[in-house]
């Protein structure tokens, strides 16, 4: 497949030619432990996909293996089937997209039916997206998922944009994001990540609140609220008139939420998202304090990017003389390591 | 036939009328390919800003030669640049991708319409339907001539050919569905295929079901990914146990059966689709 060259180092960080295939040539590559801790939960990498771009991982088959990730985060699943919103849902902005999906999924039962065993007959595991229009139904979900197979962690959306109230959402309030969090806990076998939106004010009094409320973990972030207008209609492009900006357009905005919330809450884990194309900007993220990443939006570019920014970061780690992931988590933190 | 991903180099680039005609060497695309298959190539090379593939119906794809052929048409900086785009280069391209035209297990008489340069991917769909003994009788349509694409490969595919144009600067003035009635009238046509833009294949398949004459559409509606996981590119389809879904055109199409697309409902949320209900309140 073709490689994507490095895509945003203008501060004169090397290239890195002839290191996105996944058989590596040299043994550099293969000392580094790549094994991460998520909220208590060992992954053999820390690699993931994000949610709602990568469906239930079944779409992504024909270019990856979904059991050599990290772990595969599922498309937000709701109580019922919903349709999702009208088109137009998306709209390409510059190193970014729109999208006003509205959560379109086949509901939990078709989900547990379906979608968690294929993930589980493959070895891989599953990172559960939940959203509810209410603390209840977040509880429901939480309830249905407890002991099924494959399970690994429930992320917890209290931050889509493309909901009815849209801005709204639980995640820009402390308060209710709390209640959500706890409801789900008391509810699940597993660990609970809360994933938080960048569109507040502060984004570590949000992610305090919720572990206070028992979230074992931060998923950030969320896309953006945004909207393009077409200047031939005078009409927003959406359907959905506003939807989540996300891509490598947010990247910086992403670094500086988790890097916000790693200073002042170290000990809670997090899942780092929000524009990550290569293996470079994944160490962004670890170094800034997430012990894992999810790659979202560079899938609709490159079906196999989760597993060339695997690759990628392996590499670069090596060149680094890194020989233990865990070593970078934070690292941008502490004096420079040399 | 599953998806592949691959660095395809272009092998040529040349205009075609309005439009560009990029050939590109694919082996592992053009080996599996079926006619009404597409490709999603990225676009702007290593440093681009342009995340989103672009789609396009394969119009050859030859697993002899390893070669596959798309034509596009500039209309935004994603084509600008492919339409550029020089030979030797290579392009990320995954394909063959999305659901082809079925063929008849029994020859036949089939109609193929094309409007613009949609009709791409009828050209392999007719060799097809003639290597099995169908008849072929092709109607291909554009606003203007530039606009029309593969006139001259239509008469060495089909037995008939009818080209229109909206301005009459070539073949007969009117519109592609002008043409139907004197091809579905008489001649016990047992199947329509189309693809062009959304109005007229509605058009082609209503005049196709008011001559109760089965007709698959390849729909062209615009995909983020084009492999199933973005969600963008639905419209709302009825389903054979008679629910209408919102389904993608990625996956479950691009070719469908005209009846079953709910075209006046395309790019709204019709109230009875399934999971409409659920979108209240959230």
């Amino acid at each position: 497949m073709m490689p994507l060259a490095a895509h945003d180092h203008e501060s004169g960080i090397r290239e890195n030619p002839g290191s996105h295939t996944h058989d590596h040539g040299g043994t550099t590559d293969a000392t580094v432990d790549m094994v991460t801790t998520l909220a208590g939960t060992v992954l053999p990498n820390p690699v993931l996909t994000a949610s709602g771009c990568a469906a239930a991982g079944r779409e992504l088959a024909p270019f990856l293996d979904p059991a050599a990730l990290g772990a595969v985060v599922t498309k937000s699943v709701l109580l019922r089937p919903r349709s999702g919103r009208a088109t137009p849902r998306m709209a390409e902005t510059p190193s970014g997209m729109l999208n006003s999906i509205g959560l379109q999924g086949p509901g939990i039962d078709a989900f547990l039916e379906h979608d968690l065993p294929w993930l589980a007959a493959r070895g891989a595991r599953a990172v559960v997206s939940i959203a509810g229009g209410s603390v209840e139904e977040f509880a429901e979900l939480a309830r249905r998922l407890a002991g099924a197979p494959g399970l690994a962690l429930l992320e917890v959306n209290i931050s889509c944009p493309n909901v009815a109230s849209r801005g709204q959402v639980f995640a820009c309030d402390p308060l209710a994001a709390a209640d959500v969090v706890r409801a789900v806990k008391a509810e699940s076998g597993v660990p609970v990540l809360a994933k938080l939106s960048p569109d507040v004010t502060d984004i570590v009094a949000i992610a305090g609140s919720c572990v206070e409320a028992g979230a074992d973990g931060l998923s950030m972030i969320n896309t953006l609220l945004g909207m393009v207008i077409d200047t031939d209609t005078f009409r927003p492009v959406l359907a959905g008139v506003t939807g989540g900006l996300s891509g490598p357009a947010i990247r910086p905005v992403a670094v500086r939420c988790v890097w916000q919330v790693h200073a002042a809450l170290p000990g809670v884990p997090i899942l780092g998202m929000g524009g990550i194309l290569s293996g470079l900007d994944a160490l962004q993220f670890l170094l800034a304090g997430a012990s894992a990443v999810s790659v979202g939006t560079a899938v609709f570019h490159d079906p196999s990017a989760p597993v060339r920014v695997l690759a990628e970061l392996r590499t670069e780690l090596a060149r680094r003389g890194i020989t233990r992931l865990s070593d970078v988590v934070g690292a941008a933190h502490r004096e420079p390591h040399r | 036939m599953s998806a592949t991903q691959v660095s395809a180099r272009v092998v040529s680039n040349e205009p075609a009328g309005a439009y560009h005609l990029i050939t590109l060497n694919a082996p592992a695309v053009a080996a599996g390919a079926e006619p009404g298959q597409f490709i999603a190539a990225a676009v702007g090379g290593p440093q681009t800003a342009l995340l989103l593939r672009r789609s396009f119906a394969l119009y050859t794809a030859d697993p002899a030669t390893g070669l596959i052929q798309i034509v596009v048409a500039e209309h935004g900086p994603g084509t600008a640049w492919l339409v550029r785009v020089r030979p030797g280069t290579p392009l990320d391209v995954v394909g063959p991708l999305g659901r082809p035209f079925t063929l008849p297990a029994e020859p036949g008489t089939a109609v193929l319409v094309g409007g613009g340069y949609g009709s791409a991917p009828l050209f392999d769909l007719a060799r097809r339907l003639r290597a099995i003994g169908s008849t072929v009788h092709m109607v291909v349509g554009a606003g203007s001539a530039e606009r029309l694409f593969g006139t001259a490969d239509a008469r060495t595919v089909a037995d008939s050919v009818v080209v229109t144009t909206d301005d009459g600067s070539v073949g007969v003035r009117g519109l592609v569905t002008d043409a139907l009635p004197g091809l579905l009238g008489p001649r016990g046509v047992s199947a329509v295929y189309a693809c062009g833009p959304m109005a007229m294949l509605r058009a082609v398949g209503e005049t196709a079901a008011s001559y109760d004459v089965p007709c698959e559409v390849a729909v062209e509606e615009s995909m983020a990914c084009g492999i199933g996981v973005c969600m963008t590119c639905v419209l709302p389809v009825v389903g054979v146990d008679g629910r209408s879904r919102m389904v993608r055109s990625c996956i479950e199409g691009p070719v469908f059966d005209a009846g079953r697309v709910r075209w006046k409902d395309v790019g709204t949320l019709p109230v009875d689709v399934l999971g409409a209900d659920a979108m209240d309140g959230h």
